[in-house]
């Protein structure tokens, strides 16, 4: 761990420092506006109750699906810290507006008429007699707002915001326990000293005068920072986005390759979290290039059945694609599609090869599947109509890194994995044929924003270069690179590259 | 006693309900001299505070008139008719984060003095009634007795120099030796200054010590109204008669 950490400092006080951008700004945000918002509030009762609950839902909104809201939002979305500050302070206004607006109202009725009755106007009061004893309870709010922003703001890797959630993505996506833990210890670290920092605010004895002097020092500190980003140069480049499973990663980390090998400037926004999230942006230009699977791309985003073969999948797919500004590229080369898969002892055992032979052996069988799989239109109950079979014990979800070591331990006797796992190729494990051809074909495919082209000379061509030249045992292998042995998904990308003549680098 | 025979506050029929109910006020009519004590008395309830609190308009009439210095009380910035006004509050009315010196030089603050002419005006005050500037000034209210804390309630509300004051029981909660002490010297004072007074209050004794005149007020009126002599000795019968009774020996 301690070489680990020595070997990607760098990286790491990097991902430190975007975190607590992060957290500062958003909490900054969600200060000015909530207090204000909150004192209002107080002055026009009516409408504290319908404020407080629409605070109080924002807060329950899953992150992922407020990314999905924001990112084709014009000037609040996009992928980056935009979103993810977006996000932040709509978590963080409830608790700032919530104790602004209840600190205010309690502060003894009878000292408020005093301070009326010494001629004050309400701007007055509030100044005087209700914001400075109020200002324990609202510093407390935001204390708490600080402190969740610090946890919360691990999400933001999911929009290409960086931060400490980048490692601990990396680490579920690639089953890497040191990455999650680089990650989340500095995290928990730093929200244990963001909160004594504020606690040290709240007790101080002059909570007032420290509090604006903590303010000061995140504005200043935060005018230094962006006067410090504008510098970098305006070259524009080529944004890759993958979504937030190994493969994912490590085909966005090849694409990027390649693309920096033809000279041009590359942002990778890795990890992003899901389907819908990768193509809203590449449909909006926030990204210019992800891949995606013809199979996904036609029953999750187009909404259709699937009918006919992997080319007409891949023409049908295109079409549409065409429709919204989107290019399909050739694809890559190689079918993920659902693979269940099972132990070979266990399949020896039970005569199971095919699909087909399910129905008979279904009634006993422990199945373990991530819980997508449940709900997808190419997902469980499809598979069980089509081989006729009903599974005696209900299906265990599990994370998408947790099947392989479930199945290898015995607790489950099927999973529901991809074809590509590096983990098949690893272990003694059979993979089931789909002898009736349930699943569609899932051919990788890169997806690239059409209007974008003509900014990224080179960039269709480049792709384009990649079509064909990864396999199933080549993916595979790589996946197993990844998932089995830890290496880094860019120098695996890079090898990779190497190897099939794509780079001489 | 400096009385010119001029009013300085009245109000004439005034009737104020808050909700349902009876109401706080009924119909009530008061008038006090200038340099003049008058005391409210009544029970809990009598509507007493209410009346008071129309004076500086935190109470508006729902019907008659309100005078103060000579003007109808609807017709003043009622920002401007509360600083006119000192107001003196039991208990609570020292703003507890603020430092005593602080909170006598709150008027003079809302009047846009200049800061050391308000440091200047909060030691005279405070050794005027009674506390030692240097020792009380930097305190908080909480550090301070209960009657350091009235003494200083009282340098509040004379620090802009007004000509009336309104004093809500400023004597309670008190223990009996140092609020006679502070009655005794409040009185002086006084007459000293000669401000115009209304100072509400349940306690009899009280009300007998310091009032000029005394209105005994019970359900939103004035039940019997004169000279502490007069309500003593010829009370009227029923209530008035009863309460007196009750408290004296």
């Amino acid at each position: 761990m301690l070489s680990f950490l020595a070997e990607r400092h760098a990286e790491l006080a990097t991902l430190v420092a975007q975190h607590v951008v992060l957290v500062l700004l958003s909490t900054a945000i969600a200060v000015a506006l909530g207090v204000p918002l909150g004192i209002l509030l107080t002055r026009r009762r009516r409408w504290a109750r319908p404020a407080l609950a629409l605070a109080g839902v924002l807060q329950t909104i899953p992150s992922l699906a407020l990314f999905g809201f924001l990112i084709p939002l014009p000037i609040l979305g996009g992928i980056g810290a935009r979103t993810a500050i977006v996000a932040l302070v709509l978590y963080a206004l409830l608790p700032i507006l919530r104790n602004t607006y209840t600190g205010i109202l309690q502060v003894d009725p009878a000292v408020s008429e005093a301070a009326t009755g010494l001629g004050m106007t309400d701007g007055q009061r509030l100044r005087i007699v209700e914001l400075p004893l109020a200002l324990p309870v609202i510093l407390a709010g935001v204390r708490i707002a600080a402190v969740v922003s610090v946890g919360t703001a691990t999400i933001a890797a999911a929009v290409g915001a960086g931060g400490l959630g980048t490692y601990v993505f990396r680490g579920l996506a690639t089953v890497d326990t040191r990455l999650i833990l680089a990650g989340a210890v500095p995290a928990a670290l730093l929200a244990l000293a963001v909160d004594a920092l504020l606690a040290g605010v709240e007790h101080s004895r002059r909570p007032g005068r420290a509090a604006l002097a903590l303010a000061g020092g995140v504005v200043a500190a935060l005018l230094l920072l962006a006067f410090a980003g504008r510098a970098r140069p305006g070259q524009p480049r080529v944004v890759v986005g993958s979504k937030n499973f190994t493969e994912q990663v490590v085909l966005g980390e090849v694409l990027a390759a390649l693309l920096e090998d033809r000279g041009l400037a590359v942002d990778r926004k890795l990890n992003l979290g899901g389907t819908s999230l990768c193509h809203e942006a590449v449909r909006t230009g926030r990204l210019d290039v992800y891949v995606e699977y013809s199979g996904t791309a036609l029953t999750d985003i187009l909404h259709r059945r699937v009918r006919g073969d992997r080319r007409s999948v891949l023409r049908e797919v295109r079409e549409a694609y065409a429709g919204m500004g989107l290019t399909v590229a050739d694809p890559l080369g190689f079918n993920n599609t659902f693979a269940l898969v099972m132990r070979a002892d266990t399949s020896g055992r039970l005569g199971l090869r095919r699909m087909s032979d399910l129905s008979a052996h279904a009634r006993t069988l422990r199945v373990g599947l991530f819980g997508e799989f449940l709900e997808r239109a190419d997902g469980l109950p499809g598979l069980a109509s089509t081989y006729g079979f009903q599974l005696g014990v209900p299906p265990t979800e599990m994370d998408l890194g947790l099947l392989y070591p479930a199945l290898d331990a015995g607790r489950v006797d099927l999973v529901v994995g991809s074809a590509t796992d590096g983990l098949i190729a690893a272990s003694d494990l059979v993979v089931l044929e789909d002898d009736r051809h349930y699943f569609p074909p899932y051919d990788a495919v890169p997806i690239l924003n059409s209007a974008r082209l003509a900014d990224h000379p080179g960039l269709a061509s480049a792709v384009a270069a990649l079509a064909g030249r990864v396999d199933e045992g080549a993916m595979r292998r790589m996946n197993l690179a990844v998932d089995g042995t830890h290496r880094a998904p860019a120098e695996v990308a890079r090898e990779f590259l190497r190897a099939s003549g794509l780079s001489a680098r | 006693m400096t009385s010119t025979g001029s009013t300085a506050a009245a109000l004439a029929g005034v009737t104020k309900r808050f909700g349902g109910g009876a109401p706080a006020l009924d119909g009530l009519t008061l008038s006090v001299a200038q340099g003049e004590i008058l005391v409210l008395l009544g029970t809990s309830g009598s509507g007493k505070t209410t009346a008071l609190k129309t004076l500086n308009r935190l109470v508006r009439a729902d019907s008659g008139r309100v005078t103060v210095l000579g003007r109808d009380v609807e017709g003043w910035d009622p920002i401007e008719l509360r600083r006119s006004i000192g107001y003196v509050i039991q208990e609570v009315g020292l703003l507890p984060h603020l430092t005593v010196a602080e909170n006598v030089g709150i008027v003079p603050r809302l009047l846009g003095w200049e800061e050391p002419r308000r440091a200047a005006r909060a030691r005279e005050l405070l050794s005027l009634v009674g506390l030692d500037p240097d020792r009380f000034g930097p305190a908080r209210p909480r550090e301070l007795s209960g009657g350091e804390r009235q003494r200083a309630g009282l340098a509040r509300a004379l620090a802009a120099d007004p000509p009336l004051l309104l004093m809500d029981e400023p004597f309670g909660a008190l223990d009996p030796l140092t609020r006679r002490r502070l009655q005794d010297e409040f009185k002086a004072l006084q007459g000293r200054l000669g401000k115009t007074v209304v100072l509400v209050t349940h306690d009899v004794p009280e009300a007998l010590r310091l009032g000029d005149r005394v209105a005994v007020m019970h359900a939103g009126r004035v039940v019997q109204e004169g000279t502490p002599a007069e309500i003593r000795d010829r009370p009227q019968p029923g209530f008035v008669h009863d309460f007196v009774a009750a408290a004296l020996p």
